[in-house]
């Protein structure tokens, strides 16, 4: 039995696996204690959960327990990753390297890093939305001291060349951090194999609690320094003080572990939703195109522009289906996304793009219902277009003057 | 954001989508907006010439629900009226009637800048062929 309205917005959050919240909530009823408290059971057993939860981590990304740094979410760590390594490298150079369709997480702070005195250097993507190794190598200076690229974009699922870049970045001694909140349990990640020095997770976009996330943060070849970004009891090694929210971390724990068993099996399923999905609309809707890379991108993102409609309108039309748009209409800025641009999708292709995000908790049905109903309502708003109108008439859209507002 | 029942149902039924033929002398066309802002509002009228007043309107937008909504209302308001109480119809009074939420006020600008260049164009019109019809008198 179909349930509307449907949630196909797993880019933006996912809903906490009910698994998750049955482990979560013992420590907040009988085991409540702080994990910091040294003396009685209280603490201990807190303590204990959250050693628990560290492995549990440790194993879905290949690293150490004690490598794990918890943080108030993603922001937080990438925040505390690029900040931390700044200052605390400051004396051996001054340069970082990121990308242009990184989040604004990481590009917000690499504006505040600029103005502190850091030089930043953007590099552009193709029109897949990935980096190449090869460009960073070029991006080098004898003062970079850091590399930024996200292991896979919100917006268009894009996989970025992460292990290469981790290579290239060990051969030159540079510190390698990677934004993988959209790859985590998606994705297999091994920050050995891939060469990663500090990697930003997020809770919430893998089933598990929204206020927390966690950074990697290498302790061995080489042993990766922070400056701490909140000062206070000298929790999480002295890098982030404050104490542990252990309800959260016993649900990021969780997650991580559903996430770790069930991975392999999840991406294949999520992979053929998507592409049915895929395929489903754009093989009826002529003038859809895909955003992003064909291939190489997470397994339940779909990023497609549906040329003469506009995101926004086409999102009322299928109100009843959770999803999001590049449209400059859905954000507070009047501009379209910065990713679909930085890919040289025209601003009117931009304004025409959709974002589904199948996740764990989609079925077929949904899927078939999502067909439909796009293809009803894109049909439906081309018949409403000027623009439809005039492509059908074949007027070159660009060969006339538009008034703009 | 939430919608008003009023957005959704002009969304949900748009009245008067749809296309008078452009050469039409006594079709008045505006098209405001650019594809990449995310708007363009096709508004056009159709005037009777006898009596001057506006018979019919057709829209087409390309356009969020609230500038669809926009668009739809202003052809409703536009029926009937003369030229003279059609440039009197303001954005404000989209807004209030759809209760537009204030990012979406542009989309009621749009729907007036597209009643003003409609009727200009029709004005242009007659005024063109007002010229030509002089013309082979004043060469006579």
């Amino acid at each position: 039995m179909l349930k509307l309205p449907i949630y196909m917005d797993n880019n933006s959050t996912t809903r906490t696996d009910p698994r998750v919240v049955d482990a979560m909530i013992p420590f907040f009823t009988e085991k409540f204690g702080n994990a910091a408290s040294r003396n009685h059971p209280f603490g201990w057993e807190a303590d204990e959960a959250v050693g628990e939860a560290r492995k549990q981590i440790g194993n879905l990304i290949g690293s150490g327990p004690s490598e794990i740094i918890f943080t108030s979410g993603a922001t937080e760590a990438i925040n505390l990753a690029l900040k931390g390594v700044a200052q605390m490298y400051k004396k051996k150079g001054n340069h970082i390297i990121t990308q242009v369709t990184e989040h604004k997480a990481t590009l917000d702070t690499c504006k505040r890093l600029e103005k502190d005195g850091f030089q930043v250097t953007y590099l552009p993507v193709d029109k897949f939305g990935q980096v190449s190794a090869e460009q960073i190598r070029e991006a080098l200076t004898d003062k970079t001291i850091l590399v930024s690229i996200m292991a896979a974009n919100n917006e268009i699922g894009s996989l970025q060349p992460i292990k290469a870049i981790g290579k290239l970045c060990k051969e030159k001694g540079i510190l390698f951090h990677t934004d993988a909140v959209q790859a985590v349990g998606k994705i297999p990640i091994n920050v050995d194999e891939m060469g990663i020095d500090l990697l930003s997770m997020s809770g919430h976009k893998m089933y598990g609690p929204k206020g927390i996330g966690a950074l990697y943060v290498r302790k061995k070849d080489p042993r990766v320094r922070l400056d701490p970004q909140i000062d206070g009891g000298g929790h999480e090694r002295g890098m982030r003080s404050g104490t542990l929210p252990v309800p959260l971390i016993v649900g990021l724990g969780e997650a991580a572990d559903i996430c770790y068993r069930e991975m392999a099996e999840e991406s294949k399923k999520t992979y053929r939703l998507r592409e049915k999905l895929r395929k489903g609309i754009m093989s009826q809707l002529p003038e859809s195109y895909i955003n992003g890379h064909p291939d190489e991108r997470l397994p339940g993102n779909a990023n497609i522009s549906f040329a003469y409609v506009e995101g926004e309108g086409l999102m009322m039309g299928i109100k009843d289906v959770a999803v999001s748009s590049g449209s400059a209409c859905t954000s507070a800025s009047l501009e379209p996304s910065y990713v679909l641009r930085a890919l040289g999708v025209g601003d009117e292709l931009a304004h025409s793009s959709i974002r589904f995000g199948i996740g764990r908790f989609n079925t077929e049905e949904e899927v078939d219902y999502v067909i439909d109903l796009v293809v009803r309502e894109v049909n439906r708003l081309r018949e409403m277009s000027p623009l439809y109108e005039m492509a059908q008439e074949g007027i070159d859209l660009k060969s006339i003057e538009w008034s703009g507002h | 954001m939430p919608y008003s029942d009023k957005i959704l149902e002009h969304y949900n039924n748009p009245r008067n989508v749809g296309s008078f033929t452009q050469s039409d002398l006594n079709v008045g066309t505006g098209l405001v907006g650019a594809p990449e802002c995310g708007d363009v509002l096709k508004l056009q009228i159709l005037v009777n010439p006898a009596t001057g007043m506006i018979e019919d309107a057709k829209f087409k937008t390309f356009g969020c629900g609230s500038a669809i909504a926009s668009s739809s209302l202003a052809t409703e308001w536009l029926k009937g009226k003369s030229i003279e109480d059609a440039l009197a119809i303001r954005n404000t009074q989209i807004v209030e009637e759809l209760a537009l939420p204030p990012v979406k006020v542009h989309c009621s600008v749009l729907a007036e800048d597209a009643i003003k260049a409609a009727i200009k164009n029709f004005q242009d019109k007659q005024q063109n062929t007002n010229a030509e019809k002089r013309e082979p008198v004043a060469v006579g």
